[in-house]
């Protein structure tokens, strides 16, 4: 691993953004512009990752990676998918009510798995949807993704989600109806509320965002004040497309914070955590960090040197509640660059040179454990995970150059979502 | 069932102890008095108390029990299942002593008789400061049989009427029965009849994850049976902060418990010996076996077959008696404490609440049921202990909070103790030091809440609670270590 390890911090950061976006042109069906969840054999698509792909194709045209009329072509092969595709409640339907279901089959761009149509994911594929529509400015072709970008947005129908009530479901299966997991406190849905109160067609209710900050909790936590959650990546989703410094909404007016500020502050958290060690984890330091949802060893229980070690698979991991089971995500230090570049590189470069098996073709892997011992190394999850990678995309480019949030703070549908959250200051009054 | 009941000598002994101090046989009631200063009804924690406080203000008192002296709380409740507890933890701990142990313990196994036995003489204990002599010592009136209302004025105990000036209802609740389809035709138990299992059932299935269903899940499974907890929530203890209930959550499945969460019972059948629930979570349909079945799913008032309207009491089958925030119930004679009464459905809350209402109506005292600070525990491992407002309570009347939190794994003696599982979180009116509330996970957190309970009845604030000085090393450090976060964070935020 020499090679990485020897680049100066800039070209290293380059390589990486480029590792992780070969993931969405090697693991695409370019037919329909679907891709893969992870590298493995027969994994379906999900639509989260879409939504990371199709922000990532400007970023590739800007930095050279990819032509503009190949971003374009790729970009109105997926725009015309979910145009297209079979809405209804069908349970093999591609979406409802413009919603979508979490995981599609690769080719027939189906609901596999019987998963559930999902919010979230429906949430990160709009705000992808509405990157491209904004930043292809063109006309014939580009005309095209503008329209269908429109289009695809209106049809949402965030009301009908909330079921009649103040905040959002997480789901809803055509078997079963809704689901509700009790999403209680802070977590990655911002963007979701910010698009669902911008839309002209079907709204959330004017109350719904300030419902669910009811359920906040403002803490102060191993030395930091945090709008608390536990897992890493919630504190990155929604800041991959919106600059937050500076706005604020009614929660973060009276901390006088903003959410960019607390995602700073929960790197912090995390890293403070991997310096602590409570758990007595092998490899934990103050840049060996980053706890978050992502694949793990599977479960399984030791009781090992005087310790209890319980470890799970994939499943959402937080600080400093737990669960945390010596798991953490490689790629998320890279991922915090543009709050802390500082603790983001150390990590890096730690990781890089201590464990380089965890960045195989220059792109991290979803999870690694050197606490669970095998064959002579620690636990490391097979191939790649594409939200990892998509994000990984997002958030180096927002850190070199701002490009996707400088695209999405010109897109009148943030800038009005922001506004009817109650967001205020900073560039929404310039 | 892996183990059969085997008690040891000595259990007879204190079973027949306790019963003799709880409801003696062959009792006698005594010949009522022309008019007492006050009848109460129900000799649980709340009755208990009550009774005591009358007495001493030289008050003529009557006490009818139904059943037997100590309500649920000592009979079935608060002190058996704490026996339990203790017995889990203990047998955790001793496998855990193994490895700096010479000479093995590996072959300790639970004798369900002898923590049953020990149940029993722990019972008979704690028993005798309320027994039925000692109350007939202090001039109280002790009826054993039913009671019932029959006029304003008027309590038929036993069939025989007492006349009161003032009255008090202390009946407690009962386990809450289900309309799951089918459950009514197996055996099942409730908290009211689990300690009475003589063997420990090789596979317990738990519906409810509540305080008990929570406790007595974690309890089972430690001390070796296969348990299974069913919750229809998607967290356990719907009435605590998420990150406790979480903690509850990991800490169960550490121990062993199969973990059902947005899972809802749909029915129950017999397949030969085995219990069988039918589930369904999120349209998924699954089943679990099980060679007994504990339901918790809440409590009942005991308010049936008093004779409330003959006295014009206004009640409700689910929330209970009517009261104002004095306790007093809507005959103007006749009060009411406890369980029968209060959503917070615990031993001192009963007590607390009984206590006012005594001073209400024998001395004309005002108290308000709704100045009582109240803190409760739900005895998991770690327990998870709580007092004052919640976030919830403080943002539905728009009050800003910051939470202090301390992680017990920061906490020296918790690391020594090797208990550092859990946290202390202060909540306070964010831009004031004004402590709103406090919840504490932690293994010792019923004694730890207690002095927050002091500080928060003082009305002391977080920055004088920073100057009070700790015993080092304690878990209770924690306490200061939030205070002292506090500070700091005032001195930054300046």
């Amino acid at each position: 691993m020499g090679a990485l390890a020897d680049l100066n911090d800039e070209s290293l950061i380059d390589e990486l953004q480029r590792g992780a976006f070969s993931y969405l042109t090697e693991y695409v069906n370019p037919e329909n512009g679907l891709v893969a969840d992870t590298s493995r054999q027969d994994s379906p698509c999900s639509i989260a990752v879409v939504g990371f792909a199709l922000s990532c194709y400007p970023i590739a045209v800007e930095n050279g990676w990819m032509t503009r009329s190949e971003a374009v072509a790729r970009t109105l092969a997926t725009l015309r998918f979910f145009a297209q595709s079979e809405q209804g409640e069908q349970p093999d339907s591609t979406g409802y009510k413009g919603f979508y279901y979490h995981f599609l089959d690769m080719k027939t761009g189906r609901r596999v798995w019987q998963c559930e149509l999902s919010l979230i994911d429906t949430a990160l594929l709009i705000a992808g949807v509405l990157t491209v529509g904004c930043y292809f400015e063109g006309i014939g072709e580009e005309a095209e993704i503008r329209r269908l970008s429109a289009g695809l947005f209106d049809r949402v129908d965030w009301r009908w989600a909330q079921n009649s009530t103040e905040t959002l479901m997480q789901g809803w299966k055509p078997e079963f109806g809704f689901l509700h997991y009790g999403w209680e406190g802070y977590n990655e849905a911002t963007i979701l509320y910010v698009l669902g109160a911008a839309s002209k067609t079907h709204p959330l209710t004017p109350g719904s965002f300030a419902g669910w900050t009811m359920t906040y909790q403002w803490e102060h936590l191993l030395g930091q004040n945090v709008l608390y959650s536990g897992p890493l990546f919630t504190h990155f989703f929604s800041h991959a497309w919106i600059d937050f410094r500076g706005i604020r909404d009614a929660f973060m007016r009276i901390r006088r914070s903003d959410y960019f500020e607390n995602t700073r502050a929960a790197v912090a958290l995390h890293r403070e955590h991997g310096a602590r060690n409570p758990r007595g984890y092998e490899g934990y330091g103050p840049n060996f960090w980053g706890v978050t949802a992502g694949d793990g060893p599977g479960d399984q229980y030791l009781r090992e040197n005087g310790r209890d070690r319980r470890f799970f698979g994939y499943m959402s991991r937080g600080v400093p509640y737990g669960p945390d089971d010596g798991t953490i995500a490689p790629w998320a230090m890279l991922a915090s660059l543009p709050f802390d570049p500082i603790a983001g590189l150390e990590g890096i470069r730690h990781l890089l040179t201590r464990y380089p098996q965890v960045c195989k073709q220059d792109r991290f892997s979803s999870g690694f454990n050197p606490t669970l011992q095998m064959d002579g190394s620690g636990w490391l999850s097979e191939g790649w995970y594409g939200l990892d990678q998509g994000l990984l995309v997002m958030m180096i480019e927002n850190y070199r150059s701002g490009l996707i949030w400088k695209i999405l703070r010109d897109c009148p549908h943030i800038v009005t979502g922001l506004q009817q959250a109650g967001f205020t200051g900073g560039w929404l009054e310039k | 069932m892996t183990q059969p009941f085997n008690p040891p000598k000595w259990d007879s002994i204190d079973e027949e102890l306790f019963l003799h101090r709880v409801r003696p046989d062959g009792w006698r009631n005594p010949e009522p008095r022309a008019v007492y200063d006050l009848v109460i009804i129900g000799a649980g924690p709340a009755g208990l108390a009550a009774a005591e406080d009358a007495c001493r203000l030289g008050c003529s008192v009557a006490l009818v029990e139904g059943y037997r002296l100590g309500g649920v709380s000592l009979n079935s409740g608060s002190v058996p299942s704490k026996v339990i507890i203790r017995a889990g933890r203990l047998y955790t701990a001793a496998r855990v002593a193994e490895e700096f142990c010479t000479g093995g313990t590996s072959a300790l196994q639970i004798d369900f008789g002898v923590v049953r036995a020990r149940m029993h003489r722990v019972g008979a204990r704690i028993a005798e400061y309320h027994s039925a002599d000692r109350l007939r010592a202090k001039g109280i009136d002790l009826f054993f049989g039913s009671a019932r209302f029959s006029g304003a004025d008027e309590i038929l105990a036993d069939g025989v009427p007492l006349h009161f000036r003032k009255a008090l209802i202390a009946t407690g609740a009962r386990p809450r029965l289900s309309d799951i389809s089918g459950l009514d035709t197996l055996e099942y138990r409730t908290s009211a009849t689990i300690f009475e299992m003589t063997a420990l059932p090789k596979r317990l299935a738990v519906i409810g994850g509540g305080p008990l269903g929570c406790q007595m899940a974690q309890a089972f499974c430690r001390l070796g049976s296969h348990v299974t907890i069913i919750q229809n929530d998607p967290k356990f203890l719907p009435g605590e902060e998420r990150d406790a209930a979480e903690l509850v959550s990991l800490a169960m499945a550490r121990d062993g418990v199969e973990i059902r969460l947005n899972t809802t019972v749909t029915k129950a059948r017999l397949e030969g010996s085995v219990k069988i629930l039918e589930t369904i979570n999120n349209g998924v349909k699954d089943h679990v076996e099980a060679d007994e079945i504990l339901l918790s799913v809440g409590r009942s008032p005991n308010v049936e077959m008093l004779g409330l309207d003959a006295a014009g009491i206004a009640f409700d089958t689910s929330v209970g008696i009517k009261v104002d925030e004095y306790l007093h119930t809507a005959n103007a004679a006749v009060y009411a404490a406890g369980d029968v009464c209060m959503p917070l459905k615990f031993g001192n809350a009963a007590q607390a609440s009984a206590r006012i209402a005594v001073q209400n109506a024998l001395v004309g005292g005002e108290g308000r049921m709704n100045d009582l600070l109240i803190p409760w525990c739900t005895y998991c491992d770690p327990e998870i202990a709580h007092i004052g407002m919640h976030i919830w309570d403080a943002k539905e009347r728009s009050i800003p909070v910051k939470t202090y939190t301390v992680m017990m794994q920061d906490v020296d003696r918790a690391i020594t103790d090797g208990q550092d599982l859990g946290f202390i979180k202060i909540h306070t009116e964010e831009g004031t030091d004004k402590i709103l509330g406090v919840t504490i996970a932690a293994s010792r957190a019923s004694e730890m809440i207690n002095e927050m309970s002091v500080i928060m009845r003082a009305g002391m604030s977080m920055g004088t609670l920073a100057d009070v000085v700790h015993i080092y090393p304690a878990q209770s450090e924690g306490i200061m270590l939030a205070a002292l976060a506090y500070i700091r964070d005032r001195r930054k935020v300046a």
